[in-house]
């Protein structure tokens, strides 16, 4: 007994980290991946905080799971959720004050957060509340994970510092480093999140999808020489 | 051990107390009920709202105490800041007793107002109470800001007893939103000593960059209100308080401090020209007779008489 839970729990916190990455394959999340990460220091409390919210609602949510009724069930989810995020962020006014002031209404979009929702419908209503809690971890971790590099990314080559601690001299203070200014553009996340995917996928071809339609080759003299 | 004997305790006196136990036999009738009923699914979502209403509200009474601690703290160190008076690692709540008072300016007349508690009014909050704020004409309203607060809070920095600088309180909008921060003025209420912004949601790295110290410190000295003839003014040919239009504006590129006019004249910042604009316009705005040019020709009149 003891074995099978040891692996089921090994399972449920490897398993997000690549193979089944919430943003690179169920691309979930992405919103707040695109508008926190273009500094570290935002990007590792966002993380932490949805970590914490993910596994604490799975939890609370596999808790009664037996007892929620199908008709509120979306409802008593979001309400559980909902009440998480706000002692999160009412924590972080408390005892990060300057942090929660850069993260500003992205803590209370955890909310809406699909990953959390979908950790809630897809898991924590069919398994046990420890079974849970560690799912919430493992998919917190795939998700911070991804936010990791995205911010790592942008905040090295749009300012050239990491966690606010200058790597490369900018050129306007005297050093080499001309900064580019998309990165600390929330689309350059698009970018690097599409890349990610792309080398995730080719490093795994499992995951890439199987194309909806296929495109058909043209037949002569349609496409026209210009 | 203490705890659980205590805990063993109260569940003792509930135990006997009848309404819990009436709570005990609804609650077992409530779960053993399917889960589609009516009755169970109205009694879960009571229960639950009890539960979330409970945790929320004391996390939010419990930490109160703090929240509102920080947020003053850091409204001082602003103000500490734009001061020049902030030091790493001292003690922001005594430097700033000490040093800076706070005063209400009536921006209609540009007196002070003695009858209200600097303390306890909050500009911004005024700003939203229409009891308490103008509607600005559209015509006027160059910052885009549509009402301001009929008093604004000003703070002195007082050094000896004389004061020393004049901090203003200012907002406008940028490009994504509304910017809030202070200008520091000398007490001639002309030179620019600091200006920051505490408040700001400008892209980062771009109009952002109202926050670098290093572009905050290209507006030390410069000059706020046009001045008809500098070389008379030195002379004291015409009179301190009688001081032109605003004239300070974020231009493009680099000033060249040699060239006449560039007192008036602030780097913009790159890459963020409708940010700069704003910027422009809010110091302008605030710095006209609809902000605080009467108060400023006031303090300006006061300091002529005294010398």
């Amino acid at each position: 007994m003891n074995e099978i839970l040891n692996d089921e729990t090994k399972k449920v916190l490897i398993e997000p980290l690549v193979d089944n990455n919430p943003i690179t394959l169920q691309v979930l999340g992405i919103c707040s991946a695109l508008a926190v990460t273009s500094q570290m220091s935002t990007s590792l409390i966002m993380a932490l905080a949805l970590t914490l919210v993910t596994a604490f609602s799975s939890a609370a949510i596999s808790a009664i799971r037996n007892h929620i009724p199908g008709s509120i069930r979306i409802i008593v989810q979001m309400t559980i959720i909902a009440s998480l995020v706000i002692v999160v962020d009412q924590i972080l006014k408390a005892f990060a004050y300057e942090i929660s002031k850069q993260l500003s209404v992205f803590v209370g979009l955890i909310i809406t957060n699909c990953i959390v929702m979908g950790r809630a419908e897809g898991y924590a209503m069919k398994n046990p509340p420890l079974a849970s809690f560690m799912d919430g971890i493992g998919n917190g971790l795939g998700y911070s994970l991804i936010l990791i590099t995205v911010s790592f990314i942008r905040e090295l080559l749009g300012s050239g510092k990491l966690l606010g601690i200058e790597v490369f001299t900018l050129s306007k203070d005297g050093g080499w480093y001309d900064p580019n200014g998309l990165m600390l553009l929330p689309p350059s996340a698009f970018f690097i999140i599409g890349l990610i995917i792309w080398g995730v996928r080719q490093w795994k071809p499992k995951q890439a999808e199987a194309a909806d339609f296929k495109i058909m080759a043209l037949s002569h003299g349609e496409g026209g020489h210009h | 051990m203490l705890k659980c004997e205590q805990f063993n305790k109260i569940c003792a006196a509930l135990d006997k107390c009848e309404h819990y136990q009436k709570f005990k036999v609804y609650k077992d009738k409530v779960l053993a009920l399917g889960n589609d009923s009516l009755e169970k699914t109205i009694a879960i979502a009571v229960a639950l709202c009890l539960v979330c209403a409970v945790l929320v509200s004391f996390s939010a009474v419990a930490l109160k105490p703090l929240q509102v601690n920080n947020k003053e703290l850091d409204m001082k160190k602003n103000i500490l800041d734009v001061a020049g008076l902030l030091e790493e690692g001292g003690n922001i709540d005594a430097v700033f007793k000490d040093r800076i008072e706070a005063k209400i300016v009536n921006l209609e007349t540009g007196d002070y107002v003695e009858d209200m508690n600097p303390a306890e009014y909050d500009q911004r909050k005024a700003a939203k109470d229409p009891a308490l704020s103008v509607v600005i004409p559209k015509e006027k309203d160059i910052a885009h800001i549509r009402v301001k607060a009929k008093y604004a809070k000003v703070f002195l920095v007082k050094d000896a007893g004389a004061i020393k600088s004049i901090i203003l309180p200012i907002n406008g909008y940028g490009l994504w939103s509304t910017l809030y921060g202070f200008l520091s003025l000398d007490a001639d209420g002309q030179t620019v000593q600091s200006i920051n912004f505490y408040d700001q949601a400008e892209t980062p790295g771009l109009g952002g960059e109202v926050v670098n110290p290093n572009w905050r410190a290209l507006w030390k000295g410069k000059k706020v209100y046009a001045e008809s003839d500098q070389p008379s003014l030195e002379k004291g040919l015409i009179e301190e308080a009688e001081m032109g239009e605003p004239a300070l504006s974020l231009v493009k590129g680099v000033v060249d401090n040699s060239k006449p006019g560039s007192q008036y004249q602030v780097d913009g910042l790159a890459g963020a020209s409708l940010t700069s604009t704003g910027v422009t316009n809010l110091v302008r705005y605030w710095t006209s007779k609809e902000g605080f040019a009467k108060y400023l020709a006031k303090v300006r009149t006061v300091r002529g008489s005294g010398s």
